[in-house]
């Protein structure tokens, strides 16, 4: 196969066996099926698994997709460091929160799925990926640079009002246009 | 409205027969579970959790029946075929199989979620009422056993007092297929999500197969007749009557033991047309795989495209289809499509190949170093299935065309605009059309330079045959910067475009669809205009709104009709 990011997939199979796992442990425990413990057990784990892995992780190359309000996720997760970015880790933790599933049949399909996950992980983990957040990209800080003037403190030199008046005798030379004629006082 | 119904109508009407069939099963079996005399003592051991369970299975049957057929690429051309005579809007209706065939997926998935939680509570009452707690008769009859000396059978599939859901579900037929089968849909649908899909295909594929376990189980699922209903007996057993005195029952004449026998499994029939359809697709594939298929020439354009000339016998191709290419050199098992860029009226077919994976690369490698061939040679041997049906085949149809290529979506265009030449060129009286307006967005023309040469092979033709009004075409560079526009500046002058050296001077950004529409619109007043697009799906949504927009249901008036291909 293809240059493939494992870790995508393991996402994608781990999201779908939490809401599985939570799914079975909600029906074990309101149907109050023989095992209920188990089935509470999994709404727990199925709940802490969903939320572990809703934050897409960035990839190593290619367009990152998030998931919609995935930034509060992502921040949480990433407060964890090695623990959540190591993929190892996850491996075993989805390992080791799978298996009281097995005990109950409600739940026994969530086991397997987050067992499943749990693999893939693994594959990704030798592959050498691990969990990057992705963050959201920071506007650059506007720097003040000595390229920008100062607006003028004078205005441009002119000679005086009196000067500058439109003069009868010499229209042509003045700088603006009268709407009305000009005509000398009389 | 009027604009709504011409564009989308059929669509929803298809989606509203197929939801009404759901809801017509569901219900029905539900009531029939649920109401039925014949399963009056089953309820007493499970309650309405039996016809929970029985309905979403019931529409399990129905979709995994419809979702093998609209992956039949080859049955689908027939159908399309078939369709010449009933009229563009039907045809268009099957382009739209992958959507169906997603929309499908997900109701097995929701149904089978039902379906699940249903039979989970059941296996857990099956077992109480075993272990006496839901009362009397419940206790009752779950103690009948299969036994012919008493003239006996079972109601309750659990006939050991020590066994618990799990066991119970890994060694009965149906438990444990129905655990495979779930974990390979869930499976497959994991790797089926659009980002997976979208960067890493052959996981998607490969994952996929998973389905033939599916089928599978899904066959047998039923064989072990654990859904028991009450069978006739005689003299006849009364329900409302016996069911009172559990203990008088074999003793009184109007209560002799109640009978029961297993439903027969139902599913196989369902399924076995689609998947011996699909059989047939498959080996159809093979089939084509194995037949010889010769290069005529090979070209290496700029910017890493491969130009294949194949030549296969029998190979009869319509414009704007597309070909599965399979080398087995690089491996077995994978098949690529690709659109046909050559006309069908050349005696050869050629697909040009862009680098875009692993796979593509690796062809294009292994293929570059071999520009001149002398005659049509065998060796590197390449599977081709095909041709595939999209919507191009409807384009001459069209007074009027507006053909909208984005980026590497310009490629099955190359087809039509060849074909619509040579036809033209023949006077061909299939060919409607009387004015093609061709839009082609991309953001930088480099791998597309061969389609650049097209359009002034094209060009030329037409102006000396006095045509400049045959075929307007409108070239937008999306990818523009401050070095292109000061080229443009310099070159404003000048006859041909400075980047293409087409007489069209091309336009940058991307193109103003309302004005574009409202151009067409304007001089074409009393037409029917096709848009074809290829390109990505946030223009095909921004397209169809405006076709709906600018459409009039009056006939006198101008109407556009959308379609879309895609892979």
């Amino acid at each position: 196969m293809g240059k493939i990011e494992w870790a995508m997939w393991a996402n994608e199979q781990a999201l779908a066996s939490g809401l599985i796992y939570l799914t079975g442990g909600i029906v074990g425990v309101a149907g109050q099926l023989k095992g209920w413990e188990y089935a509470a057990f999994g709404i727990a784990a199925g709940v802490f698994v969903c939320l572990l892995e809703y934050p897409r992780s960035k990839r190593a190359k290619g367009t990152n997709y998030e998931r919609t309000g995935q930034y509060c996720f992502t921040v949480c997760v990433k407060a964890f460091g090695p623990l959540t970015s190591n993929y190892y880790v996850r491996a075993f933790l989805h390992a080791a929160l799978c298996v009281p599933g097995g005990f109950m049949l409600a739940t026994v399909l969530g086991c397997v799925c987050l067992g499943m996950a749990s693999l893939i992980y693994l594959s990704a983990a030798i592959h050498g990926e691990h969990w990057q957040p992705i963050m959201p990209k920071s506007e650059p800080a506007k720097s003040v640079t000595q390229s920008i003037k100062h607006p003028p403190q004078n205005p441009p030199p002119r000679p005086p009002a009196e000067m500058r008046r439109k003069r009868a005798e010499d229209l042509e030379s003045a700088a603006y246009v009268n709407p009305l004629p000009v005509t000398a006082n009389e | 409205m009027g604009n709504w119904i011409v564009n989308h109508g059929l669509d929803t009407f298809i989606l509203v027969v197929w939801m009404g069939i759901n809801i017509f099963l569901f219900v029905h079996f539900y009531l029939f579970y649920d109401l039925g005399p014949q399963f009056f003592y089953t309820r007493q051991l499970l309650g309405s959790a039996l016809a929970w369970a029985r309905a979403p299975a019931a529409v399990l049957n129905f979709n995994c029946m419809l979702i093998l057929l609209p992956v039949c690429r080859n049955l689908l051309s027939l159908i399309r075929g078939s369709f010449v005579c009933c009229g563009r809007t039907m045809r268009k209706q099957l382009d739209k199989n992958l959507s169906f065939h997603k929309l499908v997926a997900y109701m097995i998935a929701l149904m089978t979620a039902v379906h699940t939680v249903a039979h989970l509570l059941n296996v857990e009452w099956f077992i109480n009422s075993r272990h006496g707690r839901y009362g009397f008769l419940a206790g009752n009859l779950s103690a009948l056993e299969d036994d012919e000396d008493d003239h006996e059978t079972f109601l309750n599939p659990v006939q050991s007092d020590s066994t618990t859901p799990t066991i119970f579900a890994f060694t009965t037929i149906a438990g444990l297929t129905g655990v495979v089968i779930t974990l390979a849909l869930i499976l497959i649908i994991t790797s089926s999500m659009e980002v997976i899909r979208r960067s890493y295909f052959e996981v998607f594929w490969y994952t996929h197969h998973l389905f033939i376990v599916f089928f599978a189980g899904l066959v047998f699922h039923g064989y072990g007749r654990i859904v028991r209903s009450q069978v006739t007996t005689d003299p006849p057993h009364n329900t409302t009557f016996c069911k009172d005195q559990p203990e008088n029952w074999g003793k009184i004449p109007e209560c002799p033991i109640p009978q029961f026998a297993g439903g027969f499994p139902q599913t196989w029939m369902w399924v076995i047309g689609p998947m011996v359809i699909y059989l047939c697709e498959r080996l159809l594939r093979f089939v084509r795989y194995l037949q010889t298929v010769r290069y005529k020439k090979i070209v290496m354009h700029p910017s890493k495209v491969l130009e294949l000339q194949l030549l296969k016998s029998g190979f009869k191709m319509d414009v704007g289809q597309y070909v599965f290419l399979n080398c087995p050199e690089i491996s077995e098992l994978e098949w690529h499509p690709f659109t046909m860029t050559s006309a069908p009226e050349e005696d050869f077919f050629t697909v040009h190949i862009r680098s875009a994976g692993d796979w593509t690369d690796r062809l294009i490698k292994m293929r570059r170093h071999v520009l001149v061939l002398s005659s049509p040679s065998e060796c590197w041997g390449m599977g081709v299935d095909g041709p595939f049906g999209t919507a191009s085949e409807d384009v001459f149809d069209y007074e009027v065309s507006m053909l909208v290529g984005a980026g590497i979506g310009v490629t099955p265009f190359a087809s039509i605009l060849k074909s619509i030449w040579y036809k033209f060129k023949d006077s061909n009286p299939k060919l409607r059309t009387r004015k093609i307006y061709f839009y082609w967005l991309c953001r930088e023309t480099h791998a597309f330079e061969w389609f650049a040469d097209l359009l002034q092979v094209l060009e030329k033709e037409m102006e000396e045959r006095g045509m400049r009004d045959f075929l307007i075409y409108k070239l937008y560079l999306t990818g523009w910067d401050h070095t292109h526009a000061a080229q443009v500046m310099v070159n404003f002058d000048k006859d041909t475009d400075v980047i293409t050296g087409l007489k069209q001077k091309t336009h940058y950004g991307r193109p103003n669809w309302d004005k574009e529409f409202e151009q067409v619109r304007h001089e074409n007043p009393s037409s029917v205009v096709g848009t074809f697009l290829c390109g990505p799906p946030a223009l095909a949504t921004d397209l169809e709104r405006r076709c709906v927009k600018y459409s009039d249901v009056d006939p006198r008036k101008t109407k556009f009709y959308f379609n879309k291909e895609n892979f």
